[in-house]
């Protein structure tokens, strides 16, 4: 019976033309997304007023901005470039030492297989928090408590930096291999000595690994952090833009993607050896 | 095995030998020492003054933003459309730049390894290093302030993200379903089309979601460099220091980030 029906279902598609299967198979949910997508992108670049007068005169602008990156200049303002660079890499290692150092104890508690359950809630909900606040609304906020200067973006940094660690810290943590952390148990160790011998061990490359990126992430958002008061080279480089001085901004960017570039590589090639 | 051997001769195990160990102390002190010194850094451009009065201060603020001003929520719901209409036309525009980037990128589908291949990763270097809000800054200067300048300083920013995932997808394809295309006499936009194209589609669709929910956090910041969006309006209310109007926005902008958060995690559940 079902051999004669799939006959003729053979039977049927044979001869008809082969049609590539649609990405979402229900037709209801493909054409109500389809239109759905269509209306909303018409009302929303509806709802976008754009002067293109502005616009065509500012491309001018953004002309002499293009030609300013190849033309940067790096002397004339040398000094303060210096000195917003040395900053933001010193909250930047500052912050992530430190937000490393306060991520591990959490991380701890937000693995569901080490923690029980009133301090995981705990800390998965710190992790949250820090997740979800952006960090520049962080660093407003910090701003507005400790005054201007590296300390509010140093503080933003480390609070960023917990969420970010915690999280992945935590769910390698929760993969770890059982029979290895058992096997330390098994010998009688406290558990203190089971954490350090059976799952420090087992997550430390990845610890590694993920402190070198989290280092590389602080040093690109500390370029921002300026923007708010918070120090470093984002001030500068606000200062910059709003002075017209393009030629200064363009080296200040080029100095920020070169160094973003170097952290890049160097993370990757610590990451391959650790792991 | 590393190991000492003691004054009457036993051989004693140790985790470490003695260069290795050396070197471990070493690097500890130097990160040591370059940690205090940024420490010492940091504290003496501070006003300690000012910190040690910080959980006043921060007090007083929390007595001011409470409770929030609810009423104000009314000249909120257009800034709330616009930022996400900055955060999804943005992420729109970026895959419609990034998907011709990362086919250059890929290793297996770029036209020329060493003349297009370095253009694409270039691009995409450059848009992922600067932050969205130094794009907008930079757009603000240039084509002026509002939600254009944020729309595209959002889709700038994410080319270079999503054409790097992209892009990895892509060389990570099966070859023998592109082989098996190519077999049959496709040309070579048939083979990518129908070889390419659907292995990476559910990539491609993770990506786009995964991006639209960072576009959508980093959308409600925009407005503080004048990019549009609520950015704006918190913006206004931080500079009048009217504090219940600035904790009615950041529920808002939680509420909004949780949502988003919500709906990717739906849609790369149900594609991958």
């Amino acid at each position: 019976m079902s051999a004669t029906l799939a006959e003729d279902m053979l039977g049927a598609r044979i001869g008809q033309p082969w049609k590539k299967p649609p990405f979402i198979r229900r037709p209801w949910l493909r054409w109500t997304l389809l239109i759905g997508g269509l209306l909303y992108f018409v009302v929303a670049m509806g709802s976008m007023e754009v002067n293109w007068t502005r616009v065509w005169q500012g491309l001018d602008r953004g002309w002499q901005f293009v030609l300013a990156f190849t033309n940067p200049d790096f002397t004339s303002k040398a000094t303060d470039i210096r000195e917003g660079l040395i900053e933001s890499a010193i909250m930047s290692i500052a912050a992530t030492v430190v937000g490393i150092g306060l991520s591990i104890p959490i991380a701890l508690g937000a693995a569901r297989n080490i923690a029980p359950l009133p301090i995981y809630l705990f800390c998965r909900g710190i992790v949250a928090l820090s997740r979800a606040l952006n960090e520049i609304i962080v660093a407003i906020l910090l701003v507005a408590i400790f005054g201007f200067g590296p300390m509010a973006g140093f503080l933003t940094l480390s609070f960023a930096t917990i969420g970010f660690m915690a999280k992945l810290l935590a769910e390698d943590i929760e993969d770890l291999d059982r029979s290895q952390a058992e096997a330390v148990r098994a010998t009688g160790a406290r558990w203190s000595q089971w954490i350090d011998y059976g799952v420090q061990p087992q997550v430390m490359p990845r610890l590694i690994g993920l402190s070198m990126y989290r280092l590389d992430i602080n040093f690109r958002e500390s370029a921002v952090l300026g923007l708010v008061g918070a120090g470093g080279i984002g001030a500068t480089l606000n200062t910059a833009f709003d002075r017209y001085e393009f030629d200064t901004a363009a080296a200040i960017l080029l100095i920020i993607i070169a160094v973003v570039m170097a952290l890049e590589y160097l993370s990757g090639i610590i990451r391959a050896r650790v792991q | 095995m590393p190991q000492v051997i003691a004054g009457d001769g036993t051989k004693i195990w140790m985790l470490r030998d003695r260069r290795s160990q050396f070197l471990r102390w070493g690097a500890w002190l130097v990160g040591t020492i370059v940690f205090l010194w940024c420490w010492q850094r940091i504290s003496s451009a501070t006003e300690w003054f000012f910190v040690w009065g910080a959980p006043e201060v921060a007090a007083d603020i929390g007595s001011r933003a409470l409770p929030p001003r609810w009423s104000y929520m009314e000249k909120l719901w257009e800034p709330l459309w616009d930022t996400i209409n900055i955060a999804t036309l943005g992420t729109f525009f970026a895959l419609i730049m990034a998907v011709p980037v990362a086919f250059l990128a890929a290793r297996n589908t770029t036209p020329s390894a060493l003349f297009v291949r370095p253009l694409a990763l270039l691009v995409i270097v450059s848009t992922r290093s600067i932050n969205s809000l130094i794009w907008a800054l930079l757009l603000v200067a240039i084509i002026g302030p509002g939600i254009f300048a944020g729309m595209v300083a959002i889709s700038i920013r994410s080319i270079g993200f999503c054409a790097k995932l992209l892009y990895e997808a892509i060389e990570e394809i099966d070859t023998k379903q592109v082989e098996a295309v190519t077999a049959t006499g496709a040309s070579r936009w048939q083979v990518m089309a129908y070889g390419i194209v659907p292995q990476i589609m559910p990539a491609f669709a993770g990506i786009a979601v995964f991006r639209w929910d960072i576009n959508i956090r980093e959308s409600t910041v925009l407005g503080l460099v004048g990019a549009g969006g609520i950015g704006l309006q918190l913006k206004g209310s931080l500079d009048t220091l009217a504090w219940p109007q600035v904790t009615l926005i950041l529920i808002v902008i939680f509420a909004t980030v949780i949502l988003s958060e919500w709906v990717s995690a739906k849609v790369r559940g149900a594609v991958i």
